[in-house]
Formats: C-alpha cells, structure tokens, sequence
C-alpha cells in the first residue's frame, strides 16, 4: 500500500530552523540519512523530495486568456510543504510507524521537534472484480 | 514457427534456478546468478541465435556466476566454498538432463510462497524466481522504482535463508498448507492485475496473465488437485470478462452492465470445463465454490437471465468455509437479489458491529446499491458518497461519485 508523508512548516518556521545551531544541522541532517538508509534498505522508500524553499513558492491561476498569474505573496501563518515521503507498505500501521520517526527527529538541543506529519493513502488505478 | 526468446527463457528460469540450487545449495546466490544469465541471454541470443541446448547454456552460465561468486565469497567462508566447488567438479555436464526437472518447479513455488514472507515479499519472489521476470518488469507493474523492488527480493531471500527451510518438498502433513500459501500468492497476483485500460498502464506486464500462467504451472504439476484447479478455473472465468470491465475512458463498468459480447466464450468454456472436472473430484474447496459462482454469471447471456438463487444456494457454501468478509457482503448481495433487498439490508446490518467489515468503503457501496433497489434515494445517495470517500481506488471513486449524482439528478426531477 502507498502512503505519503507530508512534513509541512510555516515560513516562521523555517527561518528559526535557519539559526540553528552547526551541531544541531548536522545532527538533522544524520537524522534524514538514516531514516532513508533504513526505508531503502526495507524495501519501502518509494521516494523522497525535499522542496524548494517557502520563499521562492509561487501560487498559480490562470487568468485571462489563460496567462498565469503569480502570487508569491502569503501570509505568515501560512503552512508550507517542505518535503514528502512516498512509502510502499504493508499496512497503515506501518505507515504511521515510519511517520512517527520521521516527527520525532532532533531539534534544537537534540530536543525532539515533535512536528506533526500528514499521512495519506495513495489512490491506486486498480480495482478489484468482486464479482457479486 | 519459434517460440519467442522471452517465452522461451521465462519457461526455462524455474527448471535452470531449480538445477543451480541443487548443485550449489545457495539459493539466494543461485537465483541472482540465473538472473543475470538469463540478462545474457536476452542481449546475445537475438544476435547469436539460440543455443541448441538452451537449457544447458543458462546452467553453464548461471554456474560460472557462481564459481565467480564463491571464490570472491571465499576469503570470509573458505570451507563452505571448498565444499561448494568440489560438489560443483562432481556435478553431471551442463546438458545432462536435470532429473526430477518439475519437482524443482514445485519445490520452488513453496520455498517462494513460505509463510513466513510477507504477501509483498512472497509475489515478488515468486515472480522473479519462478516466473523468470526482471526486476524492472516487476518494479513496474507495482509502480515503485526497480532498485525498491531490489531490494524487497534481497530481504525475502535473506528471510528464506534465515529460515533454514530446506531446497525440498514440504513433508505430506505439511502440504496441505504450504499449498494454500501458494494459492493464496498466485490469487493476489491475479488481483493486482486488474487496473485501467488508460495511462501508462498499457505498458505494464500484465499481471493477471501471469498469474493465470503460473496457475496453469501448478496444475499440470498437480493435476489431481482441486482447489488448484479450482484457482485456474476461477481466473478464467473472471479474466474472461476483462474487456467488458472498463469503458473507454477507463471507467468502471459493474458486472450487471457489461457488454457481454465482449467476455471471451473461450476462456468462460476452458474454465467450466476445468470447474467441472475438479468438482468431480469428490472434495469441495473454497476456490472452486468461487469458480462456480462465477460461472453461473458467465453462464447468463444477459443480466437478468443470472440464476441468483444458484448464486445464493452457493455463497451459502461459501461462508461456512471462508471468513472472508468480502463473501459476506456478495452474499448479502445474492440474498437481496432473491428475497428483496429489504432482506439484504437486515443483513447488512449485523456488520455495522463486525470490525472487520465496518468501515469498508464497499459495505457503504452495497448498501447504497440495496437502498436505491429499495427505492430510498436520498439514503443511497449518503452512501454511495460515503463509499466514495472510502475507497483508494480510483476507478471505484469514480463510479461511486457517479453514481451519487446520477441519484441526485433523478430525485430532483
């Protein structure tokens, strides 16, 4: 079954994740390899993108004529997609297993960020003939 | 007219795989070096032409692999690899004919079925070692990059040697059982292989054919099974309505609305004729019971013509010996379509408290499809929306939102 985790961050929180400490980064960053390393050695790590930053994030409409306009301006509140895992599992509980690590990764002082992570199903183009 | 190079390997993987272990005794390290000579194969053969004994050049091949393998091995495992490469030097030539070639096919299909593998693991294997595909072919057909799938295949055959289950038939009392677990892996293979009609999918290996020539394998190596015959017969008689099941822009049709001109008269009569022969047999399994549901739909030119009272006498069978919440449901389904549907829906609601079906995105579709049968459309509305949001398919999606409006449209005239 194919899950995406969502880590998202508001713009706020990305500039306090800026000023962190050296020790605290790198202790992040080791974090991230090893989590990928265990799901690509599992077998479950479908992918992994890490996104662009906030400010460079662009809301689209189409407008007239179909000519997009962009709107780079939004709130601070504003909650952004940092990065997404698509995992191949075999239940939702291990869905939810792999998203708990994946909040529970260090923070500054190697406190753990606790940040919530969103978990949703992937659809499939599958169906099944129940028969009936 | 020759057989296809693909056919043709495919064919031979499990009988080259099964000759490799024999000698070599490591089957994890033997089905990775008959991979790659089965990749030899597909690049030099087209131009070379293929051998005459075929069989005997993947054996030579896959056993240089690994000669190469065990001497690099040898360093860390000296002993085991002398043992190894003595047994190799007393080994018949490569074109004596393996004996017991279709033992080892079987005993490969249980060793790649354990009970122990998760069903992922398990399909996996069983359709790299036995089926004889790439890893980039299954990669594809599940939709995940080929070095996930990799590495899934790695772990189950770490899983199988950790195991310490023995390259040999199960025993007579373990049989049984490891021949469900085997039947179970090839009716999930089966199932993976229904997707839409549209997309990138039309590339994709078609999984349900596999599965049906896997089956197909099984039970010319145990034709007086069954519930083997029963799986084979069961796959036919559903894979022969896979050209009705969809529409052309990938939309799902539901069996009472197909086009049945379009369900293949060959399959549907290859199927009753194996259903017929193994019902014979003497012993009912679980396997043929759904076969034989599936033939009295087969069996009706049109939707209204379907013996649902035949239907419904079977699925009475099939509860007793399936738990299987899903056959509940398809029997709550029958009961309506002979006693009414208010009928079915008293049924229906007995699983509102049945963890393992409450919450399923079809107990809503079911109920919504007995309620507009009921003539309560608002109700049928709730749920075929509530199904809706239920289902991780797609196409299910679709059609359940569909069908809502389709209601919405009608009862507000």
């Amino acid at each position: 079954m194919k899950y995406i985790l969502m880590m998202t961050g508001t713009k706020a929180g990305v500039d306090t994740y800026r000023a962190w400490s050296k020790s605290d980064v790198e202790a992040h960053f080791a974090f991230l390899r090893s989590l990928n390393k265990d799901l690509s050695e599992s077998g479950e790590l479908v992918a992994n993108e890490p996104l662009g930053a906030p400010e460079q994030a662009k809301v689209v409409r189409g407008g007239k004529d179909g000519v997009p306009i962009t709107d780079g301006v939004f709130p601070e509140a504003k909650e952004f997609l940092l990065g997404y895992w698509i995992v191949d599992v075999e239940s939702p509980e291990r869905a939810y297993e792999i998203a708990a690590r994946l909040s529970a990764g260090p923070g500054p002082g190697g406190v753990c960020t606790n940040m919530p992570i969103e978990v949703r199903q992937i659809m499939s183009s599958r169906t099944s003939d129940s028969g009936s | 007219m020759a057989v296809p190079i693909e056919t043709l390997l495919r064919e031979l993987a499990p009988q080259v795989l099964g000759a490799v272990v024999r000698r070599f005794h490591d089957f994890a390290a033997a089905e990775d070096a008959v991979q790659e000579a089965l990749l030899a194969a597909t690049m030099q053969w087209p131009q070379r032409g293929v051998p005459d004994n075929p069989r005997g050049w993947l054996i030579q091949v896959s056993g240089r692999r690994m000669m190469d393998y065990l001497r690099s091995e040898e360093a860390r495992r000296r002993r085991e690899a002398e043992v190894a490469l003595e047994d190799a030097q007393v080994a018949p030539p490569a074109d004596a004919v393996p004996e017991a070639v279709q033992d080892d096919t079987l005993t490969l299909f249980f060793m790649c079925c354990h009970p122990s593998l998760t069903p992922s693991s398990a399909i996996a294997l069983t359709l790299r070692a036995v089926g004889g595909l790439t890893t980039s072919e299954i990669a594809k057909a599940f939709l995940v990059p080929e070095a996930t799938m990799a590495q899934r295949i790695s772990r189950a055959k770490a899983s199988i040697k950790a195991s310490g289950v023995p390259f040999q038939l199960p025993t007579r009392q373990e049989q049984a059982q490891r021949l469900r677990a085997v039947l179970h892996v090839l009716y999930l293979i089966f199932n993976e292989g229904y997707t839409s009609s549209t997309g990138p999918q039309l590339q994709r290996l078609e999984l349900s054919q596999e599965a049906i020539r896997l089956t197909r394998c099984v039970h010319t190596l145990l034709p007086d099974d069954g519930e083997v015959a029963g799986l084979l017969a069961l796959m036919l008689l559903t894979d022969a309505r896979r050209a009705a099941r969809t529409g052309p822009d990938g939309e799902l049709i539901p069996l009472t609305k197909q086009d049945r001109t379009l369900w293949d008269r060959a399959e549907i009569a290859e199927g009753i004729a194996l259903l017929t022969a193994a019902l014979s047999k003497g012993s009912i399994g679980a396997y043929q019971l759904q076969a034989a549901i599936a033939a009295v739909h087969d069996e009706a030119a049109r939707a209204e013509d379907t013996d649902w009272a035949q239907i419904l006498a079977l699925y009475e069978l099939l509860k007793r010996m399936s738990d299987n919440p899903m056959v509940l449901l398809n029997h709550a389904i029958a009961v309506a379509m002979v006693h009414g549907p208010s009928k079915g829906l008293e049924l229906l609601r007995e699983f509102d408290s049945d963890a393992r079906i409450a919450g399923h995105h079809r107990l809503d579709a079911v109920r919504a499809h007995l309620l507009e049968m009921a003539g309560d459309p608002q109700a049928a509305i709730t749920h075929y929306r509530i199904a809706a949001s239920r289902t991780t398919s797609i196409p299910e999606r679709n059609y359940l939102i569909t069908q809502a409006a389709r209601l919405s449209e009608i009862s507000s005239k």
